[in-house]
């Protein structure tokens, strides 16, 4: 079992806290970034401080840990924020920014960690994107936008660097236990849990096993898929 | 400039794993069956062997080995 260098963007809470916690109690070496530069759990992890709509905020950061751990060899880029709203009430701003910090960010992140995964030949790149993404959710014009753009871009990865032994995946979680779910009202969570085939709100680490295996040396023939991980949601 | 030269080779040769007597000044990229990602390999590693910066236009044109030692050299 490969112990790897990895990178898990907006680590410290949520979905890429829990990758972060999986991958390193199989052994990886984690670094988490975070806008704060700490993080409440970060037994085992090396937190570093990024924003990642701030191009030289990247670039510290991850020089930070190709400095600290060595050239990140499994990216996973998770951080992302919400501004919900309805689209008639949805501002310029509000759209543009989820879509900088989510899609945008991702981007100036994976592309910074791209030049050490070509040297190794070897990488993988899991982009965190949402179910809201596949199939539009009201009052996330601007998430959705931004969750469906990482599929089209993680897929340009996967092209441009497939030569370089660089796998990219993207994972679409449902409605998972997170602060962010918690931001929806009562009734969307339940209406969640209703139209769910399984008829439960998933649990982060069932998020976190997908992208371990994603992300291991066992997936190297996986490049450019769209994993739902959501009970079933977007089937059909 | 044959030290230089002899730095510069080594990079090629590291990233487009290409044999050291194929890096002749006139030798164009294409016959060293290098891709626009390997091109972009090679200015990273060159970039970093004799520290320098090479923005993405001055790449423009760029098709030998010698133009391309030449834009490098020209930066130093």
């Amino acid at each position: 079992m490969s112990n790897r260098v990895v990178l898990v963007t907006g680590g410290n809470r949520g979905i890429g806290h829990a990758i972060a916690t999986r991958l390193a109690a199989a052994g990886h070496q984690v670094a988490i970034t975070s806008r704060s530069g700490e993080a409440d759990d970060a037994d085992g992890l090396l937190v570093v401080k990024a924003d990642v709509t701030d191009p030289d905020s990247v670039d510290a950061a991850v020089s930070e840990v190709e400095e600290k751990l060595g050239n990140v060899e499994v990216l996973v880029s998770n951080a992302g924020i919400t501004k919900d709203g309805l689209i008639l009430r949805m501002s310029d701003d509000e759209f543009t920014a989820v879509v900088d910090a989510n899609l945008t960010g991702s981007f100036r992140v994976a592309k910074r960690v791209s030049k050490g995964m070509m040297r190794g030949r070897w990488g993988r790149m899991i982009f965190i994107s949402s179910i809201s993404g596949l199939g539009g959710q009201p009052g996330q014009a601007n998430y959705a936008a931004s969750k469906a753009g990482l599929i089209g871009m993680a897929r340009t990865f996967a092209k441009e660097f497939s030569s370089r032994g660089i796998t990219a995946n993207v994972v679409c979680p449902g409605p998972i236990v997170t602060d962010m779910l918690m931001e929806l009202s009562d009734e969307q969570r339940a209406a969640f849990e209703q139209a769910v085939p399984i008829g439960r709100l998933g649990q982060p680490d069932e998020i976190a096993a997908a992208v371990e295996f994603l992300a291991s040396e066992s997936a190297g023939y996986i490049t450019g898929t769209v994993l739902p991980i959501d009970g079933g949601l977007s089937m059909g | 400039m044959s030290d230089n030269f002899d730095r510069f080779k080594k990079c090629a040769v590291d990233v487009l794993s290409v044999d050291e007597a194929q890096v002749v000044p006139d030798a164009t990229f294409e016959s060293l069956d290098a891709d626009s990602l390997d091109l972009v390999e090679l200015v990273m590693a060159l970039e970093e062997e004799f520290d320098v910066n090479v923005e993405e236009e001055e790449l423009e044109g760029v098709n030998t080995i010698q133009a391309a030692f030449d834009l490098v050299t020209s930066k130093l």
